[in-house]
């Protein structure tokens, strides 16, 4: 049935996620972006939401609740709008938790899942390669199977919580054919043989999230740490909670950028009157505020199909296509309205249009 | 739980209704070359489907809630362009009756079609600025004033017309007043000849000293509010945009999906499709444009399913209606248009439909309110501003 109710659980984590977004996150991000680096209290605050352990089974020390992608994406657009780059560095784990929930053997769950129920702990996915033409399809990075182990080889980049993470999570290919179905993931600890971890040089938005290159020099992986064992993975789910988790940040990133436009546009004089009241400018708020609703119902209504343990291939693809597009506008807008202000460095509205622009870009910096 | 999923009886009562759809297209070129005719009342088609009404029968309390299913079926019969196979009793004016009129009124015209008469030449959105006025002359009122774009205005028995009382008084002196046809100095002055919705007749007025008695004032109110106090009956009028609004977006949503089905599938015979894993660098200019068309047009079917989900829950929708009306507003111009971009020159020749998708399409973006009426009610609304404050 069609119904955008949320659940009681749902409703409480969006409201707390909505003050700790507005309180705790929004003041500070202007400062942690100009500094490009993250307090560790802020980490530390957000780390103990319990919001990546929240999926993880009780036994192993984790909240053990339902495994929801609505729930991740209701998460991430709150976060997303209280700051994109906290909202990364505490969320990132949640591309190698997730799909370890979502796919991992026991032996796997229980040997890394309990890595994440204590204090911060950062681990990764390693997705993107150096190419402009990179396509999850058609990845380089290759896994080949050798005896009791795999070997892999490649270059993956722009790896977030790559100086810090203890793991990561690789993408390959280890089919010949292209296509999401034959795309694996490997665990990878930082300290395996033939892994060189190098910093990389700064990016655009989620400025204070350091990314690293990874490189594979015939990287050997033991059998039992392919994701998933011998039946592997869905790749295709893989990669829809990745798009979709970046997607829910760029919302947020986009309904903050919009509530912060809207009471400048009511106050800001010109010509006599507010510029709230010049149709120039109150159509663009009018779309803004739209195009963030229309936004949410095509992330939920992907996330849904996820949830509800269908292929959600089609509908990620148009969520993604039309947050990527709006998002961005939105982004981009916003900063518009605030004319000369808004190009300066003391207001959030340039960083917006950054985290916008990089969040509608990469693959996703965290998983739904 | 957040769930966007359709029921097995829903799909069902989905599919005949684009049956039947489908099955009155064999008549549409008919009537887009013969716009003078007004459809029959009933095809013998009508005859192979069973009423949806009792299909809904079939519908359980736990399925999508009613008013969001409605949403589901307009948008679902706007995707075909088949004529309408049985034409129901009643119009726009129905609806007025219903909410506005006292009980004698209902009993008295309840059975008949009632056109709905608010445009004049001289105000389309800014219906505050209508000119026809009523005077009250001894038991009876006194119309006077042009009417234009009445729907069903050449079918419908009657009308309900607004003119004002006290155009000193502004919005609050404008009253609803029923007018049967055949009233001496109640003119139909024409027919209007349109870009699409050529099965919709649409009917120009004028009215000449045409006397009604004084009962035929809607509601009986005669009395006018002050400046300031507002009128009831407008705000009343206001709040049912709440409902229609989503559910003329829907139909343009519709009209959108309708063009974009009809490409998908053409293009498909001819070897273009999507391929959803594709990513951007390896699809065609044609592959993205009809995933761009298809995010469009699901995002704005979206905001018309949250609309009237709110309705459903009995909360407020007021910026949500208007929401959906200017993204439904905007896929019905866009996907239309971009479906023939597509489908080249080949798709403005009458051999096939496609071309009405645009034409029919093209109003929803118009009537209920323009694309631009709406985003003033929505950029009212979130900057706090009075309809004075940003018009």
């Amino acid at each position: 049935m069609i119904t955008f109710e949320l659940t009681e659980e749902q409703q409480l984590i969006s409201d707390m996620l909505t003050s700790f977004a507005r309180d705790e996150m929004a003041p500070k991000a202007r400062d942690i972006d100009e500094a490009s680096e993250i307090p560790q209290d802020i980490l530390t605050a957000g780390w103990d939401l319990g919001l990546v352990s929240a999926t993880i089974p009780e036994a192993l020390g984790g909240s053990g609740g339902e495994r929801s992608p609505i729930t991740s994406a209701i998460i991430l657009e709150k976060l997303g709008y209280g700051c994109a780059s906290i909202a990364t560095s505490i969320m990132a784990p949640s591309l190698f938790v997730q799909p370890i929930v979502d796919f991992g053997t026991d032996d796997q769950q229980s040997e890394y899942l309990s890595l994440f129920t204590g204090d911060y702990h950062a681990a990764s996915m390693a997705l993107q390669e150096p190419h402009f033409t990179f396509d999850v399809v058609d990845m380089k990075t290759t896994a080949e199977k050798n005896g009791d182990s795999w070997v892999i080889n490649g270059v993956k980049r722009l790896v977030p919580l790559g100086t810090t993470a203890s793991h990561f999570l690789v993408i390959a290919r280890t089919g010949k054919d292209k296509g999401l179905a034959n795309i694996d993931a490997f665990i990878v600890p930082r300290d395996a043989k033939g892994l060189t971890i190098e910093n990389e040089s700064g990016t655009q938005g989620l400025k204070p999230v350091a990314t690293s290159s990874l490189t594979f020099d015939s990287v050997e992986v033991p059998a039992k740490d392919r994701l998933g064992g011998d039946a592997g993975i869905d790749g295709r789910r893989l990669i829809n909670t990745v798009r979709l988790g970046g997607a829910a940040l760029a919302l947020g990133v986009a309904r903050a950028a919009t509530d912060f436009a809207i009471p400048y546009a009511r106050d800001r004089v010109a010509f006599g009157e507010p510029i709230g009241k010049k149709q120039s400018i109150a159509f663009m708020l009018s779309d803004m505020h739209s195009d963030c609703e229309a936004m949410r119902w095509m992330l939920w209504k992907a996330a849904s199909q996820l949830e509800n343990g269908d292929d959600a291939t089609k509908a990620t693809t148009l969520a993604k296509d039309c947050i990527n597009r709006l998002a961005l506008r939105v982004a981009d807008n916003a900063l518009q309205v605030f004319g000369g202000h808004g190009y300066i460095r003391e207001l959030p509205l340039e960083m917006w249009l950054r985290n916008a622009r990089t969040l509608t870009l990469l693959e996703g910096p965290v998983a739904v | 739980m957040v769930d966007f999923s359709i029921s097995e009886v829903d799909n069902e009562i989905l599919a005949q209704l684009r049956a039947e759809g489908k099955a009155g297209e064999k008549y549409t070129r008919y009537y887009e070359d013969h716009e003078e005719e007004i459809i029959p009342k009933k095809f013998d088609e009508a005859d192979d489907f069973p009423s949806i009404m009792s299909l809904m029968k079939k519908r359980s309390f736990d399925d999508t809630p009613g008013a969001t299913f409605q949403m589901l079926l307009i948008m679902q019969r706007a995707a075909t362009l088949g004529v309408t196979l049985q034409t129901r009793t009643g119009g726009l004016g129905n609806a007025a009756l219903g909410a506005a009129g006292t009980d004698e009124q209902k009993k008295k015209w309840g059975g008949m079609t009632l056109a709905m008469s608010i445009t004049e030449p001289g105000a389309g959105s800014d219906t505050k600025a209508i000119q026809s006025t009523a005077r009250l002359d001894g038991d009876e009122w006194v119309i006077n004033g042009d009417k234009i774009f009445v729907t069903t205005g050449i079918r419908c028995e009657g009308v309900v017309v607004w003119a004002t009382v006290d155009k000193a008084a502004g919005r609050a002196g404008i009253k609803s007043f029923v007018v049967m046809k055949g009233t001496p100095g109640f003119n139909i002055v024409r027919k209007e000849k349109k870009l699409g919705i050529r099965t919709s007749d649409t009917a120009a007025y004028s009215f000449e000293e045409c006397r009604i008695p004084r009962e035929n004032l809607l509601g009986g109110d005669e009395s006018v509010p002050k400046p300031g106090q507002g009128s009831a009956s407008y705000k009343g009028v206001l709040k049912t945009f709440n409902m229609t609004r989503p559910a003329v977006a829907a139909g343009g949503v519709g009209k959108a999906k309708g063009a974009l089905e009809w490409c998908v599938d053409a293009l498909k015979d001819e070897g273009v499709e999507v391929d959803w894993e594709a990513s951007a660098h390896n699809r065609t200019s044609a592959q993205q444009t009809l995933i761009e068309m298809e995010a469009d047009t699901d995002a704005a079917a979206l905001t018309v399913l949250r609309a009237a989900w709110l309705a459903d829950k009995g909360q407020p929708n007021n910026v949500e209606a208007s929401v959906s009306k200017s993204k439904g507003g905007d896929v019905c111009r866009t996907v239309p248009q971009r479906a023939m971009n597509l489908l080249g020159a080949m798709s403005v020749s009458h051999d096939h439909l496609v071309e009405v998708y645009l034409r029919d399409g093209r109003i929803s973006d118009i009537y209920e309110g323009t694309g631009q009426i709406q985003r003033l009610i929505i950029a009212r609304n979130i900057l706090g501003f009075s309809s004075a404050e940003l018009s």
